[in-house]
């Protein structure tokens, strides 16, 4: 292969990956319902070769799949048949913290939670906490604009990243943002952030940290109803409080919760609230006590304030952990992300709660009630292709039904390859186009991730086609991506 | 969007007779900022017929408007529901548009501690140089799916598009607000910022001219409290401290005056973006200082290319902001790499070159 040789010329033998039974373990990321083996997966070290593969594989017309640690939800890391999945995962290091400056620089492959904890020695924290932390990478993080339990108040990765330095597809060095409040120019940093890997591959990032709240108090209500929950989220934020997290889970994601971590969650209440408040002492107890009143008045059941830091984590417990407790009830289950007005909740799950019935799947349900993200677990069985047919359709109806309440495909884990016929019903055939050519403005040869995000004219003209005929999809083995 | 589709339909028309005559278009709202940037130039293209508030939702966190909207007449309506522009537009006058507010970039002293509008952008509909109107991002705080257009719209001088529509997240007005003044040299102003924003202090804004430091606090009233009792200096009135920080918002501090003589003397206004713990920087003549540091005025008849100079040496770049002679380009020129994909996505929104030409760039 000429492309393994091109590598093998930049890269040490033992950095080059070709043979099937190495290149299996990055044949998917998180999303594993889709699989695929890269041609070559390569292994870079230092800055000058990610340069000279990428000028490699511009010369040989060789698309370029980066990936970060693999955690990615939609697919936006499944390798390209025809591609070099390049693997970023060896720049691991923390190349600066600036108490002064308030910021860290580090390379793409450092943790998430790692920055936080070098930060840490100087009361300093990186805000974003996508709740795979621990092990994704900020490369992954900005490649996805990653969102986290406290975006509310404290923003996405966007608005907590400076600046990133990288590579052009064809190996140019380039770099967005600035340490400064703006940069010369148009502000590319929106475009590049969120881009699935398909504008830039980026090899350092500076980001924004904040001092540490001294305070964080949590407060969980229960409501008889997920109308009056809905209600008292838009109470709470009504008067004038931003919390720095604001959850809400639904009466069976409470119990799987419960029966797995045992956080205390009331298992009568049709859904609980979690409502933290941080900041300055003397702030958490007036946020906190306004809260209270508000989510009284809203017709909580029950209230608890957590009494300390051991507590207040214990709440946040059986949250953290919805995912793995769903899937002890469930072989599989599909995580899926949307985003919608929030006066929209209970209409929405009501909506869901009729999609089991239609799909003969259960759904659970966690929700970022502070902006609007919904998280539905479908429980499937990924055994039983008729489930997994059956589970796409489910996701993809929630999706549609988000679009048609004014919400969006898509709140933190990107397109990717999973929702791009949901894109087809988002954005119309231009804006699709113009999205394209926005991509070919950074990539003109479209090497960089292709096929990921944009859906093609053909694949929205025969999902839509496809719509007509509910249920009987023509041909399910060929590929649509 | 419905009730403003006419306007919506001529301003489309307009976009496609001009490609079609190679006429260009400036892209007008209130003309309050035309003096920011290069000149304009180009047939104007009125947004008046596209203005309102299209949806507001208090509760959402959200307002939503049409591009030509009056400014005043958005923050009035948040006023109302006790929400606000954390960023502080400038207004630059009475007919400031929504619009304009995003084309600019251009935040006032809420910046410091609100961040960018750009971070305030959710969504937007625009028109391209095809007369195609587009729609990316939406009235959601998450939102990530497809390219984030909207938000490149902030600061990008109308020369991607016509901003039509854009929504905008809005944040509760804080519940308590103190101003404070202290006499410090400009070494001593930035060093003491620096450290108090260090300890997470609730500084929504700051302004450092002639030895004197303005700052002002924002938060719950008992946090406010116990950090003004904790920093010292001396309370300003409500009601001057309320002027004074409008009037450093609009520029109508002493400091930002030009007079014919001035600019005939070769002075100039530039502002400097820098990183906040820049140490000062050597340029002649007066310096406003805000944001902690990152904002820095200067008037000074120092060279266009030895400003730039000093401010990309400080980790930042530098705009002529107002000047008899904008011949050395308002805007610093990004690096090639930056600048060619500036150029190729200039093309794939307005392939004609009808919007606004030259007024960030020459060649775009």
């Amino acid at each position: 292969m000429q492309v393994v040789s091109a590598l093998t010329q930049i890269l040490p033998k033992n950095c080059v990956l070709y043979r099937a039974e190495d290149t299996h373990a990055y044949e998917c990321d998180a999303l594993t319902a889709y699989r695929q083996l890269p041609l070559a997966v390569a292994v870079p070290e230092a800055e000058w070769q990610v340069a000279k593969i990428l000028e490699a594989c511009h010369g040989l017309n060789v698309p370029i799949v980066a990936r970060g640690a693999g955690t990615g939800l939609s697919g936006g890391a499944l390798p390209n048949a025809q591609g070099v999945t390049l693997s970023l995962a060896k720049f691991n290091k923390i190349l600066d913290v600036d108490p002064r400056a308030r910021t860290a620089t580090v390379q793409c492959g450092v943790r998430n939670a790692a920055i936080s904890e070098a930060a840490a020695p100087h009361g300093l924290y990186y805000a974003p906490d996508p709740s795979s932390q621990i092990a994704c990478t900020i490369g992954g993080n900005v490649a996805e604009n990653s969102g986290g339990v406290h975006c509310l108040k404290y923003g996405l990765t966007l608005h907590n990243v400076l600046r990133v330095r990288g590579f052009t597809a064809d190996g140019q060095p380039v770099e967005f943002g600035s340490e400064a409040p703006d940069a010369a120019g148009l502000d590319l940093l929106p475009l590049v952030v969120g881009s699935e890997g398909m504008l830039a591959v980026l090899m350092e990032v500076t980001v924004k940290l904040r001092p540490r709240p001294a305070v964080a108090r949590c407060i969980m209500a229960s409501f008889a109803t997920v109308e009056t929950a809905g209600a008292a989220v838009a109470a709470v934020i009504a008067g004038g409080i931003i919390p720095a997290g604001l959850e809400l889970m639904d009466k069976r994601m409470t119990a799987a919760a419960e029966s797995y971590v045992h956080a205390g969650y009331d298992l009568e209440a049709a859904a609980i609230l979690l409502c933290e408040c941080d900041g300055a002492p003397e702030e958490v107890d007036e946020d906190i006590a306004r809260a209270i009143g508000v989510l009284t008045a809203s017709g909580a059941t029950r209230v608890e304030i957590s009494r300390d830091e051991q507590q207040r984590l214990k709440f946040w417990s059986g949250r953290k952990n919805a995912f793995p407790a769903s899937g002890r009830m469930s072989p599989d289950y599909l995580c899926m992300d949307s985003t919608i007005p929030r006066k929209r909740l209970a209409e929405m799950l009501r909506a869901i709660e009729a999609m089991e019935g239609k799909y003969g799947l259960r759904c659970v349900n966690v929700f970022h009630a502070g902006d609007g993200n919904l998280h539905p677990l479908i429980l499937f069985d990924a055994n039983d292709p008729d489930e997994f047919r059956r589970c796409e359709q489910f996701g993809a109806a929630i999706l549609e039904a988000s679009i048609e309440v004014g919400g969006t495909i898509t709140g933190e884990h990107g397109v990717g390859v999973e929702k791009l016929n949901s894109m087809c019903v988002q954005f119309s055939a231009a804006e699709r186009a113009q999205m394209m050519a926005i991509k070919s403005a950074f990539d003109p040869a479209g090497l960089l991730n292709p096929g990921k995000v944009i859906p093609t004219l053909q694949r929205c003209a025969e999902y839509g086609r496809m719509h007509v005929h509910r249920g009987a999809m023509r041909f399910p083995e060929l590929p649509r991506f | 969007m419905n009730t403003h589709n006419a306007a919506l339909q001529r301003l489309s028309s307009r976009i496609v007779e001009a490609r079609n005559s190679k006429t260009a278009l400036e892209i007008r709202g209130g003309g309050t900022k035309s003096f920011y940037g290069n000149p304009p130039r180009g047939e104007p293209l009125h947004l008046t017929g596209l203005s309102g508030i299209t949806s507001y939702e208090p509760t959402e966190l959200v307002v939503t408007a049409c591009g030509g909207t009056p400014l005043t007449e958005v923050e009035a309506a948040l006023a109302e529901r006790g929400q606000c522009l954390p960023f502080e537009p400038p207004h630059f006058g009475a007919s400031g548009t929504v619009g304009g507010m995003v084309a600019s970039g251009l935040a006032g002293p809420g910046r410091a501690g609100a961040g960018p509008v750009r971070d305030y952008v959710l969504g937007a509909t625009l028109l391209n140089g095809m007369g195609e109107a587009l729609t990316f991002g939406g009235q959601v705080m998450k939102n990530v799916a497809g390219y984030d257009v909207s938000r490149v719209l902030a600061g990008s001088m109308g020369i991607l598009g016509v901003i039509c529509e854009v929504s905008l997240k809005v944040m509760p007005v804080l519940p308590a607000c103190r101003t404070l003044q202290f006499d410090f040299t400009e070494e001593a102003a930035l060093a003491r910022l620096n450290g108090w924003i260090c300890e997470g202090l609730p500084i929504t804004a700051s302004s450092w001219h002639r030895d004197v430091l303005h700052v002002r606090l924002g938060a719950a009233a008992a946090t406010v409290e116990r950090t003004r009792r904790r920093m010292g200096g001396q309370e300003v009135e409500p009601v001057e401290a309320a002027r004074w920080w409008s009037d450093v918002r609009d520029h109508r501090q002493e400091f930002f005056a030009f007079t014919g003589m001035d600019f005939a003397s070769g002075e100039c206004l530039w502002r400097l973006a820098v990183p906040d713990t820049a140490a000062p920087i050597a340029l002649s003549g007066e310096r406003f200082i805000e944001w902690g540091g990152a904002q820095r005025w200067y008037r000074t008849a120092d060279t266009a290319a030895r400003i730039r100079a000093l401010a990309c040496a400080a980790g930042g770049h530098a705009t002529l902001v107002r000047g008899a002679d904008k011949s050395a380009g308002a805007f610093t020129l990004p690096a090639e790499a930056s600048m060619q994909i500036h150029r190729r996505l200039k093309q794939s929104l307005d392939p004609s070159r009808i919007f606004n030409p030259g007024r960030l760039y020459p060649d775009l």
